[in-house]
């Protein structure tokens, strides 16, 4: 499959606007500026794009949402908050591929109609900050960006707004509460985004590789691009995958690509030729996978159907070697230290749940405690304003309901199976 | 230019100038090497808001420093892929090497360790920021090589 999102990234230049342009960049945007806002969503809708963040909601439908509703000014910002544990795909757009991101939300923002964006950028990325603000700069420079855009009169401002180290953050609505200077704690939907958003205007929260698509939607067409992959959610996707392979990385493949042929394939198998154990395939929060599951799709909705989900296409492979409960434990020490205090199920179930694993985990685990861990997470799940609750919930049942023997052993033995012969 | 214009010019990229408060927690981190009272002060001056909903915000946020920290800050990864991949060794040695805890300073001020949750860089695990520069592939060794080039 020809590169989209991650065309030309080898050339060590791919950051410059020179290079972004020498490869044709900034094409749709001239494409789209001669076009009706209302066209280029429809364009969207007929391409078939779902985000790209996690939860899969169809792009299109979004922003046709926001466009309906009266008010103005409109928001676009980009989520590009991405702290999901195992994630790291947005990463490459945004220090290597940066116009491609700019071109897709400076598109966005006309069919939105939006005059101002921010990149919600999370502050473990230093160096893609500097290289957006670079990035911005030029594009300034070159009329793409201010007033009257390339002399069609559109307007549009963008700047990079650097998030401080809260996984939360890259839940909408407490994306944009931290956007206007607040805690980031989400709010409860509805409203949602759309209608009451950023300053309670109209907001649409899209994530940085769901923007990378829209030049290319753009450039060949919404009916086109619905070729590409899964027909019900089509297009490239990046898939990233890390753990125990031997070539972890970032790939770019068609939506639907198996873990089997990401895994073996693509990131050239296990690690030593080992033995495959799990594998988590959509970041931390989604429901770990047994080794017979990986012939399915990687899609919005084949993963849902074998009882897991795509999430942001984070893939973390496990070998024999590894504990799942001391997985599972620092997992949970990360939700713990995440969640936002709002709600209570939450606030107090992650502390439980960290706090049990880790008596299981160091041999001081007791009868009943497995029944214990998924009292908890029952007591999470759905019960939470946002879905950092049930991402944790995830965790814990998934993991015992895969792998029960492991939790079992650990606590009749006081130690762990893993890595014995 | 002063903090505090600096701030207020921030504030021009925002409906509400209240939007400039977070980058503001970074400029007023960086002029006073930590969040100190004064820093949360000045913060509080330039955006007209109450000292008490400037620290409120800053305290949700891991990347503030709500203490005094060494001349180099090191953010060390042990979510789960840099963990499998073998971090826990790494914070073990920064504890023998310059007794180094998580949460702590050396003694003589040059190093502070934060532990971070998921640098985004699990394919290249263990990974870390020293101050804002990334490194990778951290391993027994090279970890050292790396941190001894920060004095």
């Amino acid at each position: 499959m020809e590169k989209v999102l991650l065309k030309n990234i080898d050339n060590p230049d791919s950051a410059t606007i020179k290079a972004y342009e020498a490869a044709g960049g900034y094409q749709s945007l001239k494409k789209a500026l001669d076009l009706e806002p209302k066209k280029i969503i429809e364009e969207v809708k007929s391409s078939g794009l779902r985000g790209r963040g996690g939860a899969g909601f169809p792009t299109g439908m979004k922003w046709d949402f926001a466009s309906r509703d009266p008010k103005f000014p409109k928001y676009l910002l980009c989520n590009a908050d991405e702290g999901e544990p195992g994630t790291f795909k947005d990463r490459p757009i945004l220090e290597k591929n940066p116009h491609l991101l700019i071109e897709g939300m400076i598109i966005s923002a006309y069919a939105l109609q939006a005059e101002r964006g921010y990149i919600y950028l999370r502050g473990e990325y230093p160096h893609a900050r500097d290289v957006l603000e670079k990035a911005i700069a030029e594009a300034y420079e070159r009329g793409y960006l201010g007033e009257n855009i390339l002399g069609k009169g559109f307007r549009f401002d963008l700047s990079v707004h650097q998030g401080a180290g809260a996984y939360i953050c890259g839940e909408e609505t407490a994306l944009i509460e931290s956007i206007e200077g607040r805690r980031g704690q989400p709010r409860i939907k509805p409203p949602f985004p759309v209608n009451v958003g950023a300053w309670g205007m109209p907001t649409v929260v899209n994530n940085v590789e769901t923007l990378a698509n829209i030049p290319y939607i753009v450039e060949i067409g919404g009916e086109a691009y619905a070729k590409i992959g899964s027909s019900d959610c089509p297009g490239p996707k990046l898939y990233s995958i890390s753990c125990c392979v031997e070539k972890p990385g970032v790939y770019e493949l068609p939506m639907g690509t198996s873990l089997r042929e990401i895994i073996y394939e693509h990131a050239g198998g296990i690690k030593g030729g080992r033995e495959l154990k799990a594998v988590i395939p959509g970041g931390i929060s989604t429901p770990v996978l047994t080794p017979d599951k990986i012939d399915t799709p990687m899609d919005f909705v084949s993963l849902p159907k074998i009882g897991s989900m795509l999430g942001s296409g984070a893939i973390m492979v496990f070998d024999d070697t590894v504990c799942l409960v001391r997985v599972c434990w620092r997992a949970m020490r990360f939700f713990e230290h995440e969640s936002c205090g709002k709600c209570t199920p939450c606030r107090e179930g992650t502390g439980w749940m960290r706090n049990i694993l880790e008596r299981i985990e160091n041999g001081f685990g007791r009868e009943g405690d497995i029944e214990l861990l998924q009292d908890v997470a029952l007591s999470i799940s759905g019960k939470t304003f946002c879905p950092l609750g049930d991402g944790a919930a995830n965790v814990v049942l998934s993991f015992i309901r895969n792998f029960p023997d492991e939790f079992e052993y650990h606590i009749k033995n006081k130690k762990c199976s893993a890595g014995e012969e | 230019m002063a903090l505090v214009d600096e701030i207020r010019e921030i504030g021009r990229k925002y409906p509400d100038r209240r939007g400039a408060l977070l980058p503001s927690l970074y400029l007023a981190q960086k002029e006073y090497g930590w969040l100190s009272q004064e820093a949360y002060e000045t913060v509080s001056e330039a955006l007209n808001l109450p000292p008490a909903t400037v620290k409120g915000v800053a305290t949700f946020y891991a990347m503030y420093r709500k203490k005094p920290m060494g001349r180099h800050l090191i953010q060390l990864c042990t979510n789960v892929a840099c963990m499998v991949m073998g971090a826990e060794r790494l914070v073990d040695l920064l504890k023998e090497r310059y007794g180094l805890e998580p949460g702590g300073t050396t003694e003589d001020g040059r190093f502070s360790l934060v532990i971070m949750e998921c640098i985004g860089a699990c394919d290249r695990a263990p990974a870390m920021l020293v101050d804002t520069d990334f490194h990778s592939d951290l391993n027994e060794t090279n970890i050292f090589e790396i941190l001894e080039k920060y004095k």
